[in-house]
């Protein structure tokens, strides 16, 4: 498989580009976080958006063409990532369109997949993977309960780190039917209405103005046919809903660090000092050249994620946090570089280079930050 | 794709017949390394295995045949690789024929020109050096004084180069030379090829931190060289000399050799007594090794597909040196105290590889100038 889009996902890029541009650009999160006299929309995002992204395929871009979606696969959605990552937009994409639809077509019975997937791609159900439970990322750490009732389950628990939880209509939880408190075997995904009886969300928003729920569990009764996949095997689907996750999510940062590289580079050749454009100072040419290195590096490493996922390859976790890994240092070093090469500037609120770098440190911590996938890797590698 | 596989088989069942079983195992000392040459002196699997690559052109697989080389589509050479790698075969010959002019020859070379070296590159005939730097001219080498004047049908060269690569061993030497000496300075140097016997030219070892002595000082006493040994226009050299950089860069940048990689040592070095703290280290490294390892292999795939990125030679060099300073610093602290050994008995070369790695963001153009190159054409900062 070769490291090179295809005609297709050239098309699928450039009208990301354009639409997000237009459509979603960084002055949108602005908007959207000054709503409502500063405390914030309060979806979080615009629904009007939502609605054009599935208008586009954005949102079936996972979805089978059988269940109504474009059918694009891993490549494509990460290059939607990257336009959304290079504008920073605001949209439910990552949570229902990648997360929840590889957990349907992973694990999803005939049943589930004919319900829910046709909702994903036309945008009128939204999802959020209920999963981490502790504020570092730690997915088999499961101490939620599953335990028999009726003809299905009971859920108690609380999970810490919901995203876009507030706005969901269906949580996919992992609770535990058996097995010890971090063990993989005994581990269950479910479907769970977040309308239902005992459902508590409290909605928390984060510094890069995305919202994150604390979701609690109270005696929450769930319909056997809720089960997604089979009872005790759900870490295999949530490992791999995770790797989608993830693979898409060093897609964004690429994005991240390429528009807070572009912007940085376009400012060292205005910004004058001494008498000269600050782009003439070799001490910054460097360092601007060695992040132009950085970014190609995590080019490739998130496109043979996004590769190795659309052809189910067995090395999907090596890639995975590879590309995670490696996207979340290059879009730290390219925002901390935007920040300081700007200047007293980089600093307010009033410019736009500081949002960058709150959405790299929010997507660095998300399903694992450069530790947990440098141990995770070295345990793949066998040391 | 049908015909690749079938390239497959026929090559796998060919190495398995003429690679003989002691040019599959790894490298493990200097001599182990087959330069060719007039002087070369091979073991009798070196020569065997030489000379059978050698015929078939697979010495240089993408090469076209009518200059020894394979006439390998691209896929195929991949094909061969893999082959070769599965096997844990060796390069049958290492060259700066190969990796430096030969790609320089096959662009600016005239036909007899290419006819004449082409082919004993390949069979490991003749060995080359590079005369680029002087003592004067390193990183400004547009500044390189060593002069050639006309006189009949040759050209007088007189001057000195300096870290002249294997200078006391080649045949050969790619050389830049001023033939306009009032021209501004990129527009005055030519490319010349001559032969390392003709009078007056003569070398002197100079040793490097490592311990090792692999180059020279070279010096040229009035040679005389054939007008005919001009390589393209003169006082076009330096363009030539740019593009033969470009292949030298990315040879010095790449990493996939095929040796072992830090994570295979690691598996088994992390159980020895002291090692785990390195763990992270190790990972990080890793990290980048092989986000670089999959940007080689994207830019090749790019460029088949007819996509290709500028000054991709300065970022393939400057990353792919800066991390093989990191490898072998890491190797050292893997290796602990044993790595300090510098002689007697046991394990000797970690320090002298990890000593020799310094070089490698200085050969070939520094960091700093890779850098610069990288500010100045894909960056189009100001002033760079
Ligand atoms: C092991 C080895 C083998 C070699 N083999 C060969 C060979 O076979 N043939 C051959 O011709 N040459 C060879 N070289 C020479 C090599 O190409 C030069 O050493 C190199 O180009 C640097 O030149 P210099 O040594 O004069 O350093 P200088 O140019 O004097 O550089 C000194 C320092 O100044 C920095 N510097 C210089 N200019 C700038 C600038 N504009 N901006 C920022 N920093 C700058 C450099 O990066 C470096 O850190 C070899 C060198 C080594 C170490």
């Amino acid at each position: 498989m070769a490291l090179v889009l295809t005609d297709d996902q050239t098309m699928v890029r450039d009208s990301a580009d354009g639409f997000f541009a237009a459509e979603a650009p960084v002055a949108e999160l602005r908007r959207l976080r000054d709503a409502n006299g500063g405390a914030g929309d309060a979806t979080g995002f615009d629904r009007g958006l939502w609605a054009k992204m599935a208008e586009m395929g954005f949102a079936g871009v996972l979805v089978p063409e059988a269940h109504g979606g474009a059918g694009f696969g891993y490549v494509a959605a990460g290059l939607v990532q990257e336009a959304i990552g290079r504008n920073l937009s605001l949209s439910p994409l990552l949570s229902t369109a990648i997360l929840a639809a590889t957990a349907l077509v992973r694990g999803g019975s005939p049943e589930q997949q004919a319900r829910y997937l046709p909702q994903i791609a036309s945008g009128e159900r939204l999802f959020a993977l209920a999963a981490d439970e502790a504020a570092r990322h730690d997915p088999h750490h499961v101490t939620t309960r599953a335990e028999t009732s009726g003809n299905g389950f009971k859920l108690n628990g609380t999970k810490a780190f919901v995203l876009d939880g507030h706005v969901a209509d269906t949580l996919i939880v992992a609770a535990r039917t058996g097995g010890a408190d971090d063990e993989a075997a005994g581990i269950t995904l479910f479907l769970v209405d977040a309308k239902a009886p005992g459902v508590a969300v409290a909605r928390r928003s984060m510094v890069d103005s995305r919202n994150a729920a604390r979701v609690t569990l109270t005696d929450v009764q769930v319909d056997g046919a809720d089960v997604l996949g089979a009872a005790g095997d759900g870490a295999a689907i949530l490992d791999r809903v995770l790797d989608a996750g993830r693979a898409c999510l060093a897609a964004e940062m690429l994005g991240v660090a390429g528009e807070s590289f572009t912007r940085t580079v376009d400012y060292l050749k205005q910004r004058e000092q001494f008498g000269v454009k600050i782009g003439t100072f070799q001490a910054l040419q460097h360092r601007a050249a060695h992040l132009f290195c950085e970014v190609e590096l995590a080019r490739s490493a998130t496109l043979r994620a996004l590769v190795a996922l659309d052809a189910d390859e067995d090395r999907v976790p090596m890639f995975a946090s590879l590309a995670k890994a490696k996207a979340g240092e290059v879009a730290k070093l390219s925002t901390d570089e935007g920040v300081q090469m700007h200047g007293g500037i980089g600093m307010t609120d009033d410019f736009d280079i500081g949002f960058f770098m709150k959405r790299a440190r929010a997507a660095r911590e998300t399903f694992g930050d450069l530790a947990f996938h440098g141990d995770r890797l070295a345990m793949l590698m066998g040391y | 794709m049908a015909d690749l596989e079938t390239f497959r088989i026929e090559t796998r069942a060919w190495l398995a017949a003429n690679c003989p079983p002691e040019m599959r195992q790894s490298i493990a000392k200097d001599g182990d390394v087959v330069w060719g040459g007039r002087h070369a002196d091979l073991t009798p699997p070196q020569r065997a295995w030489l000379d059978a690559m050698g015929a078939k052109g697979w010495t240089v697989p993408e090469w076209p045949k009518e200059y020894g080389g394979g006439g390998l589509s691209k896929d195929e050479a991949k094909v061969l690789v893999q082959e070769m790698r599965a096997i844990r075969a060796r390069s049958p010959l290492a060259s700066f024929g190969i990796w430096m002019l030969g790609p320089a020859l096959l662009k600016y070379g005239n036909e007899e020109q290419k006819k004449e070296h082409l082919p004993k590159i390949a069979r490991g005939e003749i060995r080359w050096c590079q005369g680029y730097s002087e003592p004067g001219a390193g990183s400004d080498l547009a500044s390189l004084r060593t002069s050639a004047v006309v006189d009949g049908d040759d050209y007088i060269v007189n001057g000195q180069k300096v870290w002249t690569s294997y200078a006391d061993k080649a045949d050969w030497i790619f050389c830049l030379v001023r033939t306009d000496m009032a021209a501004p300075k990129h527009l005055g140097i030519s490319f010349l090829l001559f032969d390392m016997a003709s009078p007056g030219v003569s070398t002197s070892p100079i040793k490097l931190i490592s311990g090792y002595s692999p180059f020279c000082q070279t010096f040229f006493d009035d040679v005389r060289v054939p007008r005919a040994n001009l390589m393209g226009t003169a006082g076009k050299g330096w363009d030539i000399a740019k593009y033969l950089l470009t292949h030298e860069r990315e040879m010095i940048g790449d990493l996939d050799d095929g040796r072992r990689s830090l994570s295979q040592i690691a598996v088994k070095a992390l159980g020895e007594a002291g090692v785990a703290p390195l763990r992270s280290d190790i990972v990080r490294h890793e990290i980048n090794a092989l986000a670089f390892g999959l940007t080689m292999e994207r830019v090749k795939d790019e460029t088949k597909a007819g996509q290709g990125t500028g000054a991709l030679s300065s970022m393939l060099k400057y990353y792919g040196t800066e991390l093989n300073k990191q490898r072998q610093e890491l190797l050292m602290s893997v290796g602990g105290s044993d790595s300090l050994a510098w002689s007697g008995t046991g394990e000797v070369d970690t320090s002298r590889h990890w000593l020799r790695s310094r070089a490698n963001s200085i050969e070939g153009g520094t960091s700093e100038v890779q850098l610069n190159i990288i500010a100045k054409r894909v960056l189009q900062l100001p002033g760079a």
